[in-house]
Formats: C-alpha cells, structure tokens, sequence
C-alpha cells in the first residue's frame, strides 16, 4: 500500500507531533511543578526538592529540548510528505 | 577609583559601544542593512531577540520578587520561557510562511476584514502600553541609584533618554546592536551571580550553587534557607505559593500564552529567512534567554539569604538566635549600599521600638511562635521595607563585590529597560502610524505624514507611560505580566484560530478578542483601577479582591483567552462561514513549500 501523500495526512502528521510535544511541556512545567508539586518534593536531587528544581530549573532545559527536537522532527516530516523548502 | 565615577564609566563606555556598532553596520553597506534577515545566523538572531525580550522586568524586577514569593515564583520562570515552546510550534512557521509584518496585518487578510485588523491594533496598543508603564518603573529605578536621585526623578530622567533612544530609532533596527547588548546584560547578570554563588556555596555555577550546601557547612542553601526564613515568620523558601495552587496554574499559563500573543515577539520570527529558521529560531533565543532565566532563581535565593546575613549577621553561617539582643546590626553601623538606597527612597527604616538596631521579620504571619519571639524580644513592627525591585541592582553591593562588578550591572539594567522599551514604542508607532492611520483612516496619507503619526504616538506613549509609572500598578514584573495577560486574552487565541481552524469566520474572532480584552480588563482594572489611575478601583462590583476563586488580576489572562475561544466558536456556529478562498489560504499557510520573502512595506 502505498504512503498517503496528501495536505491531508501532512497536517495529521503535524498534529500528531504537536500533541506529542505538548503533553511533555505540560507534564514537566504544570505537572511536576505545579500540580504534583508536593509529592515531587519528597524526592531530591542534590540539595533541591525535586517539585522545586522543575519549577525553578527543570523545566526551563526541558523546553529547550523541546523545540530542537520539534524543529528536527518537523524537518523529517516535510521532507517524507514532500512540502519541504527549497 | 570611587564607585559612582565607575558607574559612570561603565554605563557610558556600554553606550559608546551600541552607538559605535549602529554607525560602523551602517556605514557598512545600505543592501546589507536591509538584507540583515537573509545573512544573520540563527544563533546570532537569536540573541539578538533575547535583548529585545528581556526587559527591566526580566532583569531588574524577577528575581527580586522570586526572591520574596520563594517557589511560587517558579511561575515568572516556567511561564516566561514556556511560551517559547508554544510560539515555535503553533505561531511561528505559520506566521513566517504567511509572509506579513505585523500582526494587525495577519489577523485583517486572514478574517478578511478591516475592522478585525482594527481590534487587534486595539488590543495590541493595550498590552504594549501597558508592558511600557513596566519598563517605565524599571527604568525609574535603574537611573534613581545611578544618578543618586528619587525614584520620581528618575522616571523623569528616564522618560527623556528613552524618547530620545526610541527616535534615534536606526539602533533598534540593527541586530548586531542588539548583540552587544545582550553581552553587557548577561555579563553583568551573571558575573555578580557567579561571585556570589562562589562567597556562600563554593560552587562557581550559580544553577549548581543553588542544589548546594553552604559554604564549610553540611547543610544545604536552600534548606537552610527554609529554616531561616520561617524563624522570622516569611513562607518556607522551597514551597510557599503565590495564593493557591490554582492561582499559579492560572498565572504561569498567562505568561506562556502572554508571551506567544505579543506583538514585539512575533514580530522577530516574521523576518527569518525561512520557516524551517523560524522554528529553530525560537529555540536558539530561549537558549540565550535561559542563561538568564536559569540564574534568576540562585540570584533569588542568594540575595534574600544575604540579606538576611548582613541585617542579622551571625544567623545563617552560624546558628545564632535571629531573636538575640545582639543579633541585629546597628542602624549606625550599617553599610553603604544601604546608605545610597535610602536617597532613592526605595529602602526605608524606621526604628519602631526606638533601640537603634534594624530588625527585619514578617510581623503580618500568623506563626503565634514567631510573634511571641519578637515580642519577648522587644521588637515592635519589622522595620526595615525593601523595595522587591531593587533586590538585583543592590545584589552585588549586598555581597560586598568589588565596584566594576555594581558598574557593570547598572550598565546592565540600562541596556535591558531602555532595548525592550524602545522595541515597544515602535511596535506601537507602527500600529498607530501604518496599521491604523493609514490603513483605515487615512490610506492616501504621505510618507512624512506617516512618519510624524509614529513619532507623535511614540511621545504620547512615553508620558502616558512615565505618568502611570509614578505610581505603578505593582512591581516591574507585576505589571509586565498584566500586559502578557492581556496580550493572551486577546491576541493569542484569535492567531492560533486564524492557523489552525480553517472555518474561524472575522464575526468569531473579532467577537473572541473583544470578549476577551474586555473581561480582563475589567477584571484587571477592578483591582488597579480605570487604565491603572489610582482612586478607580470598583472592587466592590466584582465583590472585593481576587473574587473570581482566588485568582489574581496578573493570572486572569488565561481565563481571558478560554472567553475568547468560547465566544468565538459560538458566534461562528451561527454566522457564515469564511470564503473559499480564504479556506485555501489557511490550507497553503500550513505548508512550508513556497515560502517567499516577507512583503508589505514597513
């Protein structure tokens, strides 16, 4: 069977990621320091509560990695569906 | 050399370096300037949109009210830098493909309609105005302690040199300006940083410092910290919140949303050579803009525990009795940054109990232990008001840094305060003078004409702006966040529509971001009254402060932007839906293929 090439599939494709990636940004920033912020406190890391260290620092490097991450991935998926620049 | 004379030094040589590079980039080549876009690297760009995006509020005002609100202002942190993640995925590409240069510009071709353009200059205004009155405080307070005056006169002081900054206006055009300021403002936020993690941890990273024990000491800062900090009654450093957890939901929410809806951020992914920079750009800036965001919180820390360390000296690095009756320092005794605070107003003593020593405690807890303490200890009231804004301009004075390392960051705030106050006056000279005046009142317009619209809006905003910052709506950061409030209530959703619902019709959006706007605004001016004017607050009709489960008038920008949602799904359920070919537009706005160079003149 062959590949479904459409905008169609594309833009599927595309939200499939983005759902992806916000699930993650919402775990590590409203989950771990926000809503479970107490229970991620009982553990540490070093000299910080863990709760603490996500919403003062974790999260922070997290999103970094987020959008490097999305912005490669976006890349391989333009390239698969043939939309890509250039 | 004396420490003003320093200062002088530091912050005049900061400048002759912006102006240097703006003349030497001109001087270059005039296609190169124009074509900046195309060349600049994505790392360079993305510096450069870090000056522009880290105000007096980032670098002034943050950490100070971290410093106080303890964990709870995790939320400026995750919710300034969270946005990015939601601007490089749901705004930018889409926004570079579309190929405009001003948001009123996107949302007028994409709802099809004048007017909706219209309501977005209007929102735009609102949030850039009020994001200005912020800086305008930042600024007051950076130029009261460099030039030793009130912190009045330094607004006034301020005012002037913004203005004539904003309509130099060439500088703000050229990135590698931008550049050099983002050097001189992480340089001078983390140097003191770096010091001062050093004095109290051992540690030279700060982001490593913080997780660490003290200095000779088993135990660890922030722990310590904890303990400190709740003997004289404040909320436990590692988990006070700012209300209720549902407020700092609420709050950090706003800013991510805030920062993807603001003008003058949007604006710099619109000039990227490609949407394949477009999305990398964003991560690049939030690269440069987390050195800053992650040293914030150890800066935090640091200085409150510093504070706490000059004011009652033997407390944290030894144990003694916060509450002993030679605990406290003198008044007589105490130090000199202390002494050049208390001219700009902005510190204050008062010695309630009449011993001459200072005593710092929160005498508004409801510890009883804590109350009893400082009653059997003779202490009448805390005595000593620290103004949460100065907190990272005092820093390294607190920690007795040597005098280049105080110059260096008053260059510093300078060059954040006056970068992003003079991006923003341009974002709303542009609005007034190209997105309103000509593009709905007057198209036929000369190109001088236009030019005096910008700069006539330009002067107004400043003494509107200078004017509610004599008596702001709250700290630097506070304010600033009122703004990405705003923003999110009423720009955001209605972009995300315009990309991601191809049958979003103008009656929905333009009935989303005016329910929006107005919500919060009317929830925002209950508790800081009509367009922030002190004396106009209606708490009453809303039925007292905060009434709204707790939230706070600074996190309502959320709640704002689900109004506009809701409002206009339901208004586009029953009005038409958008023509053809606007629906094939949206289709070919989500494919990178074909992305040409930005048009429409600018």
């Amino acid at each position: 069977m062959k590949e479904d090439k459409s905008s169609h599939a594309y833009w599927k494709a595309t939200l499939g990621l983005l759902t992806k990636i916000l699930i993650i940004w919402f775990a590590v920033s409203f989950g771990a320091g926000i809503l479970f912020v107490d229970l991620f406190n009982k553990i540490s890391l070093g000299g910080y509560p863990l709760g603490f260290w996500f919403a003062h620092q974790g999260s922070i490097y997290i999103f970094i990695a987020l959008i490097f991450y999305y912005a490669k991935k976006m890349g391989d998926i333009d390239r698969r569906f043939d939309v890509h620049e250039d | 050399m004396d420490l003003q004379t320093t200062i002088y030094i530091f912050v005049g040589l900061s400048f002759a370096l912006y102006i240097g590079i703006a003349v030497w980039a001109r001087a270059g080549s005039t296609s190169e300037f124009y074509a900046a876009g195309g060349s600049v690297h994505p790392v360079t760009n993305g510096m450069a949109t870090a000056a522009d995006w880290m105000s007096a509020a980032s670098f002034i005002s943050m950490a100070g009210l971290i410093s106080n609100m303890g964990y709870g202002g995790g939320l400026f942190l995750m919710g300034w830098t969270g946005g990015y993640v939601l601007l490089a995925m749901l705004l930018a590409p889409y926004l570079r493909k579309f190929g405009k240069f001003t948001v009123p510009q996107f949302i007028g071709d994409r709802f099809y309609s004048k007017s909706a353009s219209t309501v977005a200059v209007v929102c735009l205004l609102v949030a850039s105005l009020t994001y200005i009155i912020g800086q305008m405080t930042g600024v007051g307070i950076a130029f009261s302690r460099f030039l030793g005056v009130s912190s009045d006169t330094g607004i006034y002081v301020g005012m002037a040199i913004v203005f004539a900054y904003a309509v130099f206006g060439g500088m703000k055009g050229i990135t590698y300006t931008q550049v050099a300021q983002y050097i001189v403002l992480i340089l001078a936020y983390t140097v003191p940083a770096v010091f001062i993690s050093l004095q109290l941890t051992g540690n030279p990273i700060p982001q490593l410092g913080l997780g660490s024990n003290l200095a000779g000491q088993d135990v660890s800062l922030l722990s310590k910290l904890d303990q400190v900090v709740t003997e004289l009654g404040f909320g436990k450093y590692t988990t006070s919140l700012p209300g209720s957890t549902l407020n700092m939901f609420m709050y950090t929410m706003s800013l991510m949303i805030g920062t993807a809806g603001l003008p003058h951020v949007i604006m710099r992914f619109f000039t990227v050579p490609s949407v394949k920079d477009a999305r990398s750009s964003a991560g690049w800036a939030l690269v440069f803009i987390a050195i800053l965001y992650t040293t914030a919180p150890a800066v935090a820390a640091m200085a409150k525990t510093n504070l706490i360390r000059t004011i009652t000296p033997g407390v944290v690095m030894q144990n003694a009795d916060p509450f002993g009756a030679e605990s406290a320092i003198k008044y007589e005794a105490r130090p000199d940054w202390m002494k050049r605070w208390e001219t700009t107003g902005l510190l204050k003593f008062q010695d309630k109990n009449g011993d001459g020593r200072i005593q710092y405690y929160n005498d508004k807890t409801k510890d009883k232990a804590v109350l009893d303490k400082a009653a059997a200890a003779g202490w009448k009231g805390n005595e000593l008001d620290v103004n949460a804004d100065i907190i990272v301009l005092a820093n390294p004075e607190i920690a007795l840094l040597p005098n280049w390392v105080i110059a260096l960051v008053a260059a510093g705030g300078l060059a954040a305060a006056l970068s992003t106050a003079a991006g923003l006056l341009m974002a709303i000279s542009s609005a007034v003078s190209h997105d309103l005046v000509k593009g709905v009142f007057n198209p036929n317009i000369s190109e001088k004409n236009e030019l005096l619209a910008g700069k006539v809006s330009m002067a107004v905003a400043i003494l509107v702006a200078g004017y509610l910052g004599l008596n702001p709506p709250g700290f630097a950061a506070g304010t600033v966040a009122l703004a990405f409030g705003i923003a999110a209530s009423s720009l955001f959703p209605a972009i995300m529509m315009g990309i991601f619902s191809k049958k979003m019709n103008k009656e929905g959006a333009m009935a989303g971001m005016l329910a929006g706007l107005f919500f919060t605004l009317f929830y925002v001016f209950a508790h800081k009254g009509i367009f922030f004017i002190k004396g106009t607050e209606y708490l009453g009709l809303i039925g007292g402060a905060n009434s709204l489960f707790g939230i706070t008038p600074e996190a309502i920008g959320a709640v704002g932007a689900m109004v506009n949602f809701g409002v206009a799904f339901l208004v586009d359920k029953f009005t038409k839906e958008p023509p053809a070919h606007i629906q094939a537009m949206v289709e070919a706005v989500r494919v990178p293929r074909g992305s040409k160079a930005v048009t429409g003149a600018h």
